[in-house]
């Protein structure tokens, strides 16, 4: 079992782990739960987008 | 001064009359079966799902699955790992994961380990937290 994914597919299955873990245990109705781990799923995908751009200009 | 007019959680109208700590005990050792031994089971499904995936997705990855505590980072690792429960019990019965990291994804996978057990732990402590009436 030999699984790689590219940086970006590995950030988006991490959110999406978290952002369900959060949605659940941080909030306490199902709508809240669904907003939560939605905001962040795309705070963490978002954070990574920025700082990899941020990196690269850096890097320049 | 301000007062505050919060009462800490007495646990009424909770059904919280076996044993206190069960529920976390239960959500350590699999992933949502905290939750699921309250009958919430769909939050304990998506946890199972998310944390079991996400720990699947790290050994596949061929992450680093500490065993001993030789720095401060590999202890902080271990205990990372450790909150897994038996996935990680297993996993090291069943020589699953790498000794060493080669390969970047293998990082990748070293850190889906971790946080997998981190949030194990999350979600243990709020089955707790559900049992003793603490949250709805």
């Amino acid at each position: 079992m030999n699984y790689s994914p590219s940086h970006f597919t590995a950030v988006l299955e991490f959110a999406l782990c978290v952002g369900v873990v959060f949605g659940i245990t941080q909030r306490d109705t199902p709508k809240r739960m669904f907003r939560y781990g939605a905001a962040a799923f795309g705070l963490f995908t978002s954070a990574a987008i920025v700082l990899s751009w941020l990196m690269f200009f850096l890097a320049k | 001064m301000a007062t505050s007019t919060s009462k800490p959680a007495t646990g009424s109208g909770t059904k919280s009359s076996g044993f206190l700590y069960g529920p976390l005990l239960a959500g350590w050792l699999v992933p949502g079966a905290g939750h699921f031994v309250q009958r919430k089971w769909i939050r304990g499904t998506l946890l199972l799902l998310a944390i079991g995936t996400m720990f699947v997705l790290g050994i596949a990855m061929q992450g680093k699955l500490y065993t001993s505590a030789q720095s401060i980072l590999d202890m902080l690792g271990l205990a990372g790992d450790l909150g897994s429960g038996l996935f990680y019990l297993v996993s090291r019965q069943l020589s699953l994961g790498a000794d060493t990291v080669q390969v970047t994804t293998a990082d990748y996978g070293t850190r889906f380990l971790v946080f997998a057990g981190l949030l194990n732990i999350i979600a243990a402590v709020d089955a707790h937290n559900l049992y003793t009436g603490r949250k709805k």
